[in-house]
């Protein structure tokens, strides 16, 4: 069978496609941009959650959250490893981030301005990571899906750990309330955001759908996102910051207000809050690095020398 | 030559028990939290990984002697009394701990010297007849030497591998050896100075030393690691997190 049809068939069967596997060089490029910016958000999203390590509340939270980052970072390993089975380096893909040419998800350009943002990070942006991550689990590359089903055992667990950081706010003190109510009302919108443009203005979709790559639509994950998120801040007695979110029972969905796309798009074109200083700290310690990585590959190389 | 401090008012005795359970448990907690000043700020993600995790175990660490010494003191007090409603003057931890990070090289000299240390103290406590303690000791001594095979093995890295990397090894060994002498011994010193040989790194000809961290008499660097590390506590008195 020839390649191409042979790729089909495995596309048709729901088998994966390994890297081994012929495959059309547009496919391989979408997956690489597509895990590569994926690993650069994990990577990226240490820095919020890491700026409250140093301030966390009590002993236990302390820990939590700096076993959270480690697996950040830990996801970040195991996704630039999937893209390197696609043929590029995991340095490369970072310079890319460095100069600006490779995106991160947008979500990691807001500030953490409170205690109550770890709660609601792990929360609502887990949670739509993990709503947009378990539709990968299905995805036709198996590296990826099998990455994916890896990191969504433990977003899950994030998500629990946050949702349950903000019961603790919402059942204390009315500063505790108020604390987690502004973390809200700050991270509602991009949280929804994170889904991508509606499917009617994103030109990828189409293609990566048939591939296969992506199984579930911007604008259906967005809907099973605010669906299942709702009642959760019903519970915590949180207020979502939305006019027009109602039930709708004959569609069965709750209906939502219209997104900000201005907004959307001012901050993946860099102009969020905080582009220029996730950039610039990654860069710093990845420079300031350099030294340390030259000692390293100078005593592997020496003692490569010493023992032959 | 040592430098130490004027006796001033403890806020509170403890009784050496106690005393010896805190100072351990603040030597861990101010090491965690300077290593969680690196979270994101590494040279590499596998090194922010390990720096991590090296955190969270000095953490662990801490966590289960101030909750054993809130036991054994028997007033109710908790983790979080011992760590976040203490002064200054009441921490015990040694001087070294609480250095900032400066370049990796500081971060890894200050661990190396520690690492050794842990591992000399655990391992003598681990086999001891208090069997909370021997717990505790029994798994921080395993930790102890997952941390000194990190460290031991960037030193040498960074002291044999490029001139820049030797001359930073070598100005962190001089910056930090004034605060040796609260964790030297013989068996420390044969340790340190069989890693310095191969790491090709030189002990300073220099006998001033700096001590005091076990009375309380610290240097100007831990009240502000301490501020950042209790202002919600302190912002918010009384309330669950």
């Amino acid at each position: 069978m020839a390649p191409p049809a042979r790729f089909q068939e495995i596309i048709d069967s729901e088998s994966k496609i390994e890297p081994s596997d012929w495959m059309p060089e547009g496919y391989r490029k979408t997956l690489i941009r597509q895990i590569a910016q994926h690993a650069h958000s994990e990577v990226i999203g240490m820095q919020p959650e890491g700026n409250w390590i140093t301030r966390a509340p009590s002993l236990h939270r302390k820990a939590i959250l700096m076993a959270k980052v480690q697996d950040e970072a830990g996801h970040g390993l195991y996704l630039y490893s999937a893209a390197e089975t696609l043929g590029v380096k995991r340095n490369d893909l970072q310079e890319l981030l460095h100069q600006g040419k490779h995106k991160y998800s947008s979500i990691f350009n807001y500030p953490t301005l409170s205690w109550a943002d770890m709660g609601t990070i792990g929360w609502l942006v887990d949670g739509a990571a993990i709503t947009n991550q378990v539709m990968l689990t299905r995805c036709s590359y198996g590296p990826y899906s099998r990455a994916m089903v890896r990191i969504c055992k433990e977003e899950s667990f994030h998500q629990r750990q946050g949702y349950e950081l903000l019961i603790r706010l919402c059942q204390g003190s009315e500063e505790q309330k108020a604390m987690a109510q502004d973390a809200i009302d700050r991270w509602w919108w991009p949280s929804l955001m994170m889904f991508g443009p509606n499917d009617s203005d994103s030109p990828h979709t189409e293609q990566s759908m048939a591939w296969k790559i992506k199984r579930v639509t911007n604008d259906d994950l967005r809907q099973q996102f605010v669906d299942m998120t709702v009642p959760q801040a019903d519970y915590l007695g949180l207020r979502i910051p939305d006019p027009d979110l109602k039930w709708n029972e004959e569609r069965g969905h709750y209906d939502f207000g219209p997104i900000d796309w201005e907004e959307f798009w001012r901050v993946v074109r860099g102009s969020g809050p905080m582009n220029r200083d996730r950039v610039e700290h990654k860069k710093r310690a990845w420079d300031e690095g350099t030294w340390v990585r030259e000692a390293a590959s100078a005593h592997a190389a020496k003692q490569q020398r010493r023992a032959a | 030559m040592i430098a130490s401090g004027p006796q001033g008012m403890a806020a509170k005795a403890l009784s050496p028990e106690i005393a010896e359970l805190v100072s351990y448990g603040d030597d861990n907690l101010v090491l965690a939290q300077r290593l969680g000043e690196w979270i994101s700020n590494a040279p590499e993600l596998e090194i922010d990984i390990a720096l991590g995790n090296i955190a969270l175990d000095h953490l662990g660490v801490a966590r289960a002697l101030y909750t054993y010494a809130g036991e054994v003191e028997g007033e109710g007090r908790t983790e979080d009394d011992f760590a976040m409603r203490r002064t200054e003057r009441e921490f015990r931890n040694v001087l070294l701990v609480e250095q900032p990070n400066g370049d990796f090289a500081h971060t890894i000299v200050r661990q190396f010297f520690f690492d050794v240390y842990s591992q000399i103290l655990w391992s003598g406590l681990a086999d001891g007849d208090d069997n909370t303690g021997a717990g505790i000791a029994g798994r921080a001594v395993k930790e102890a030497a997952y941390h000194f095979e990190f460290s031991s093995s960037w030193l040498i890295r960074l002291g044999d591998g490029t001139e820049e990397s030797h001359r930073r090894a070598q100005a962190a060994v001089d910056a930090l050896w004034r605060f040796t002498a609260e964790i030297a011994s013989d068996e420390w010193l044969a340790r340190v100075s069989s890693v310095f040989e191969t790491a090709g790194l030189a002990i300073p000809d220099d006998p001033y030393q700096r001590v005091g961290g076990r009375d309380g008499y610290h240097t100007e660097h831990l009240g502000f690691l301490l501020a950042e590390m209790q202002w919600m506590d302190r912002a918010y008195p009384g309330l669950e997190w």
